[in-house]
Formats: C-alpha cells, sequence, structure tokens
C-alpha cells in the first residue's frame, strides 16, 4: 500500500473519497438486490422503497464530484493520486447509473405484478442479477485493495452475464408467443433483464476503471463482446 | 489528406522526434561532485538533449544545484570541489585543461536561483556579456541586444524608461528576469536554470515558462525546479535525483503519470520521508 503523504490532510481528503465511492457501492448492491426482489415477490412496498433510495446515491455523486474537483484545485495532485481522484469520479458515475438501473427494475414491478410468469423467469432473473452482483462486489473489493490479480475474471464473468441474457431472453419470447396475455409482463421482464446486463458493464468500466488506478495503463483490449440477442428472431425463439 | 499520406507523416514527423531525441548536446559520464571530503554527486549518467528542456527535481539537498553548476563548472568557483568523472559538451570534455572556461560559460550561460544583477544599471547588466564576449559591433547593435533580450525576458515594457537605473533598485522578480535577459543576451547553447521562478509572482512564473518554451526552439535548456508542476509543464526530460544519485530519469509525461521508481513516486505525490 501507499505511505502517507507529508500534509496529512490530504491522505485524509483521498481516503474521504475512497470511504465515499465503498458505501456508494454497498448502496447501489442493495438496490439492485432489492429491485430483483420485488420483482420476484411481487413486493410494491419494497420496489418504492428502492426508487426512493436512488436520491441517496444521486446526492454521493455530486458529494464526491465537489470533493475531487476541490482536491484537485488545492493540491495539484500527481501520478497515482490523480489518478486515484480521477478513478473516483468515474467509479461514482458508474455506480450512480447502476442505481439508476435498479430504480428502473423497481418501477416495473407494479406493471410485472399484474399477471405470474413462469418461476424459470424468477430464476433467471435472479441469477442474473446474482452474476451482476458478484461482479460488482469484487471490482469494489479490487478498488478498496487495489489489487488487480483478479481483474480478468471479471471480463470472463461478463461473457457470461450476456450469455445468460441472451438465454433469458430467448425464453421471454418464447411465453409471450405462447400466450399474448403474458406480452406486457414479459416486455418489462426483458427490460429488467437488460438492465442487470446492463449493470454488469457499468461493473466491466470500473473494473477498467480501478485497473488504471494502479497501473496508470489501460487495461488491454478485450476480445470484442456481443450481445447475441441483437441477431434473434421470433423464429428462431420458437425452435429454441 | 488520405490515411497513407496522413500516416506516413506522422511516422516522419515521430521519426524527426527520435532524432531530435537522440542527439545530446551534452552528457554526464560517472559524474561525482565532493565538497572537500564530502560526496555530495555519485557517479551521475544523464544526458543532455539538444533543443529540449531538461528538469531536475529531488528533495533539498540531493544535488540538483550541484549537478547544474558542473555542467558549466561553476563549481570550479567553490573552495575545495572536485568534480570527476566526465561532461562533455558537444563531444568535447569541458574538463579538459585545454578548455576556456570563460568561453565555454559563454556557451553554457546560467541563471541563478537568487536573482543575483551586477551593481550596475539595468541596460549596462545586460550588455556586459555581448561587450566582453565582443558580440557587437556598434553601440546600435548592442542597443539593439540589449532591448530584445529584455523583451525575450519579458521585461523591457517594465523597464524601458529607466534603463541607466541601477539594476539592483527592481523588484525581485524583475530581477530575476533581469538576469534572464542577462542569461540569453550572449547567446548561448545551453541555458542552465537553477529554480529560475521561485521569487516570482504566477504572472512572472507563467511569462518565464512561456519564455522558457520559446528559448527551446534555439537552445538547449536544463531547469532546476522544485514546482512538480513546473517540470511538468516545462520540459520534456526529467530527472529524478535523490541523496546525491540520480534516482530515474525519463520522458517528462512518464515521469510524472507512471514513475517507475518508489522513490520517484512518493516525492512527486508528495510522500517523501
Ligand atoms: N559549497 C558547498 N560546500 C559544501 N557542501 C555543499 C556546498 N554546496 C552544496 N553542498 C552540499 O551538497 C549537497 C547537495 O547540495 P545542492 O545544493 O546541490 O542541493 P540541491 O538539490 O540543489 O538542494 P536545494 O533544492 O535545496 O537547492 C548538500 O548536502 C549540500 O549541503
Ligand atoms: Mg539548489
Amino acid at each position: 500500500m501507499q505511505s502517507q503523504h507529508t500534509v496529512r490532510s490530504y491522505d485524509d481528503e483521498l481516503k474521504f473519497l475512497a470511504h465515499k465511492i465503498a458505501e456508494m457501492g454497498g448502496h447501489a448492491e442493495r438496490m439492485v438486490e432489492q429491485s430483483v426482489t420485488a420483482i420476484v415477490n411481487a413486493d410494491k412496498a419494497l420496489a418504492q422503497r428502492v426508487i426512493s433510495d436512488d436520491l441517496i446515491l444521486d446526492a454521493c455523486e455530486r458529494e464526491i464530484d465537489d470533493r475531487a474537483i476541490a482536491i484537485i484545485a488545492k493540491r495539484q495532485p500527481m501520478a497515482v493520486d490523480l489518478r486515484e481522484i480521477i478513478g473516483s469520479i468515474r467509479i461514482s458515475a458508474d455506480l450512480e447509473r447502476v442505481g439508476d438501473l435498479g430504480k428502473n427494475i423497481a418501477k416495473r414491478v407494479a406493471a410485472i405484478s399484474e399477471t405470474r410468469q413462469s418461476l424459470n423467469v424468477y430464476r433467471g432473473l435472479q441469477t442474473l442479477a446474482e452474476l451482476a452482483l458478484t461482479q460488482l462486489k469484487d471490482v469494489l473489493d479490487a478498488f478498496a485493495t487495489r489489487s488487480i490479480e483478479q481483474i480478468n475474471i471479471v471480463r470472463d464473468r461478463d461473457d457470461e452475464i450476456d450469455a445468460m441474457y441472451t438465454s433469458l431472453f430467448r425464453e421471454l419470447l418464447t411465453y409471450m408467443m405462447e400466450d399474448p396475455r403474458n406480452i406486457s409482463a414479459c416486455t418489462h421482464l426483458l427490460f429488467c433483464a437488460k438492465n442487470i446486463e446492463r449493470i454488469g458493464d457499468h461493473a466491466t468500466n470500473i473494473a477498467e476503471t480501478v485497473y488504471y488506478i494502479v497501473t496508470g495503463q489501460q487495461m488491454p483490449p478485450d476480445r470484442p463482446k456481443e450481445d447475441l440477442s441483437h441477431g434473434i428472431v421470433v423464429d428462431e425463439a420458437r425452435q429454441a | 489528406m488520405n490515411l497513407m499520406t496522413e500516416r506516413s507523416l506522422e511516422k516522419a514527423v515521430g521519426d524527426k522526434m527520435n532524432a531530435v531525441a537522440s542527439t545530446n548536446k551534452m552528457k554526464g559520464d560517472k559524474v561525482s561532485v565532493f565538497y572537500g571530503a564530502k560526496q555530495a554527486l555519485f557517479d551521475v549518467d544523464l544526458d543532455i538533449p539538444e533543443k529540449m528542456v531538461t528538469a531536475l527535481i529531488g528533495p533539498s539537498g540531493c544535488g540538483k544545484s550541484t549537478f547544474l553548476r558542473s555542467l558549466n563548472r561553476m563549481n570550479d568557483t567553490i573552495e575545495g570541489c572536485r568534480v570527476t568523472g566526465q561532461i562533455t559538451l558537444d563531444g568535447e570534455d569541458i574538463y579538459d585543461p585545454k578548455i576556456d572556461v570563460v568561453e565555454l560559460r559563454a556557451r553554457v550561460g546560467m541563471v541563478f536561483q537568487k536573482p543575483n544583477p551586477f551593481p550596475k544599471s539595468i541596460y549596462e547588466n545586460v550588455a556586459y556579456g555581448p561587450r566582453i564576449h565582443g558580440l557587437a559591433k556598434s553601440r546600435h547593435e548592442l542597443d539593439e541586444i540589449v532591448e530584445s533580450s529584455l523583451r525575450r525576458a519579458s521585461l523591457f515594457e517594465e523597464v524601458k524608461d529607466r534603463l541607466h537605473d541601477a539594476g539592483t533598485g527592481l523588484s525581485g522578480g524583475q530581477q530575476q528576469r533581469l538576469c534572464i535577459a542577462r542569461a540569453i543576451a550572449v547567446s548561448p547553447e545551453v541555458i542552465l536554470m537553477d529554480e529560475p521562478c521561485s521569487a516570482l509572482d504566477p504572472i512572472a512564473t507563467a511569462k518565464v515558462e512561456e519564455l522558457i518554451d520559446e528559448l527551446r526552439q534555439n537552445y538547449t535548456i536544463v531547469i532546476v525546479t522544485h514546482s512538480m508542476q513546473q517540470a511538468a509543464r516545462v520540459s520534456q526530460k526529467t530527472a529524478m535525483f535523490h541523496l546525491g544519485n540520480l534516482v530515474e530519469v525519463g520522458e517528462t509525461e512518464m515521469m510524472f503519470t507512471t514513475p517507475k521508481e518508489k522513490r520517484t513516486q512518493d516525492y512527486i505525490t508528495g510522500r517523501f520521508g
């Protein structure tokens, strides 16, 4: 780990940013988890709580921005410190987006609760959310410990999330074709799944930021990844 | 412009940069400096690229000024100071007994940390060097050198009405710019600057930095600075010293973003000792 700055209060300012990121991470994880639980249990009250919790994340992001700008103006940070500050700004923006996605899922609870879908769908959504949340937790741990040894796993898991999302997409499409009364709820569920898949992408962004903070280099480019649902058409879904 | 030619242009520019980077105006080879029995520099190998700004950084007492002074043999003037190793200017050993030190210092000029104008008029401070080196054929030419040097040091406007007043009557920041004007008046090939902005306000500092950037077109510059931001702004190459050793040297941008040595990292981020 880093040794301390000669000016102690500089360390405190940087620590504040790191703590705030950890706090945002915790909030964002909880929002996502609760939003999916609210879907599965048709729990509108929980959904409402998730929606109002989003304000906290927004406030945290603004606070991080303000503090980061103040540190830059005051300390003229160099090298790893500068990367850490810029990294904090980026990570908090990603976490704020994760919160938005959680809120967006929560907002769909009412519409989805109109009808019940096959258990499989909920299970699929939960598994997808678990993958995305593990992802988020791992990258936040990597940020907290400034360790990048495990960071490549994050990308592999992102591929897993994409594959899982694609299969959920097919499944939902199938239900919609089986019974048009499912269309409304399944469309909402589809958006939920897409939102969770996006959370995985934000986790990957955070991983890249952590890599940059620690090494000063951009993470080497990955093989191009794809959300394969782009190519799925109805006929194909029927065969699946 | 199509892609191909754009690319080859880029390459040509890149090659040119490399070519520039590979010409060293000065070379330091295993330079050690002793003050009496005390060794202040240890086997420093450092090259000074031509027409670039090289910044020397490091904590107080690490030997920056000592190294800088060895580049134009200013250390000769210090009692008990001894330099070993080799320093060359355009391939010529500057410590060779055949070297004329006065001529060397005209080619390798210096601006000191503390402004030190001669107790003479502003005009004479600047005219002195060109006159003793016979750089002006006429009074008119000398006037021109004085004016243009003062202009380049962004001092002319402030002093044009009192060129014959004493240089010591100027403010600290003005004196420093006078010393810069004095240094460039003899058209040196290399300019050594020891914390040239430490007595200057932010505006004068910005002017000196602008001047350094402009001087770089024609001169080779070595600057000692305690401001990391200044080093990052004005230099292309940065050398980090600690306890008389050269810790790390590299392209400035790399040194201030991703230094390799922990001591460099600690120093530039304010974590030292
Ligand atoms: N004239 C001198 N006589 C004896 N020792 C000296 C002399 N000048 C410098 N030293 C010693 O040599 C070492 C290097 O000094 P130098 O002035 O080169 O440091 P510096 O890096 O320029 O420091 P600063 O940033 O404070 O100007 C120091 O330990 C200093 O005490
Ligand atoms: Mg010094």
